[in-house]
């Protein structure tokens, strides 16, 4: 599944559109993440997790940065997300099978806000693009 | 068996009578078609899916998905049975169709982003919690007789 011209022409658009929001969204999809996938919330034993909290928010800015990121570098996404890939994998150790489930929680936070444009072929790029997103965080791995 | 709280059965109930099952069904299944291109291996009677207008305004797709999405609203009615609302059709999906039951978690995701989009703020990240719930037990229940 290669990302094709319009794949990568669809999600840039989006991302215009998502402005200075992708922050908000970020922190939205993690809080549906937490909710819907409650044993993502192993990894932030750490965290206040109550809704509203601002170690979510601060959490959801930098996930938002790391994809605004990788819609800068759709032809790149491994190199893109090296240093981060390492993170996760030798740091954090996070099991690989959690980045689907934010991914989904994007995806639904997407749909939710912006109806008009979550049409099906919009909808397969974005799916696309954050399963490559997802390959990409999953490459250092083992 | 699917354990809901009171809350996320009301959730779930609240938002489910206001869905047009018929409508969601066939935009349900058109995006798997559509976002998973490689289910469309058990679909090769169902005439041009060469595109995304093709497959969304396919009337094979819309009147399977009709099909799908009612039995998905049986099972809504028996949280607590959904292996026994679903035996029959698990056997069907395993012995007759060899569907991949990989496939219904991939139905039941698509069938959240619908809802997502269809009820935007009342989707709140309980109800998507409870419907995540739901989607699974359907999944599960429909795997249970696979041999």
């Amino acid at each position: 599944m290669v990302l094709s011209a319009a794949d990568r022409a669809a999600v840039r658009a989006l991302w215009r559109k998502l402005g200075n929001n992708v922050g908000i969204y970020a922190t939205e999809a993690l809080e549906r993440t937490f909710t819907a996938f409650p044993t993502t919330k192993t990894y932030f034993a750490h965290f206040d997790l109550s809704p509203g909290s601002a170690q979510v928010k601060a959490h959801g800015k930098k996930v938002a940065d790391a994809l605004t990121t990788a819609v800068a570098h759709m032809d790149d996404l491994p190199g893109a997300l090296s240093a981060l890939s390492d993170l996760h994998a030798h740091q954090l150790r996070v099991d690989p099978v959690n980045f689907k489930f934010l991914g989904h929680c994007l995806l639904v936070t997407l749909a939710r806000h912006y109806p008009g444009d979550f049409g099906p072929a919009m909808h397969a790029s974005l799916d696309k693009f954050l399963s490559h997103v997802i390959s990409a965080l999953a490459s250092s791995y083992g | 068996m699917v354990h809901l709280t009171a809350d996320e059965k009301s959730l779930v109930s609240g938002l489910w009578s206001k869905v047009n099952v018929d409508e969601v069904g066939g935009e349900a299944l058109g995006r798997l078609l559509v976002v998973y291109p490689w289910t469309q291996r058990f679909f090769d009677s169902f005439g041009d899916l060469s595109s995304p207008d093709a497959v969304m305004g396919n009337p094979k797709v819309k009147a399977h998905g009709k099909k799908v999405l009612n039995s998905f609203s049986d099972g809504l009615k028996n949280l607590d049975n959904l292996k026994g609302t679903f035996a029959k059709l698990s056997e069907l999906h395993c012995d007759k169709l060899h569907v991949d039951p990989e496939n219904f978690k991939l139905l039941g995701n698509v069938l959240v982003c619908v809802l997502a989009r269809h009820f935007g703020k009342q989707f709140t990240p309980q109800a998507q919690g409870a419907f995540q719930k739901v989607v699974a037990g359907v999944a599960n229940a429909l795997a249970h007789k696979y041999h």
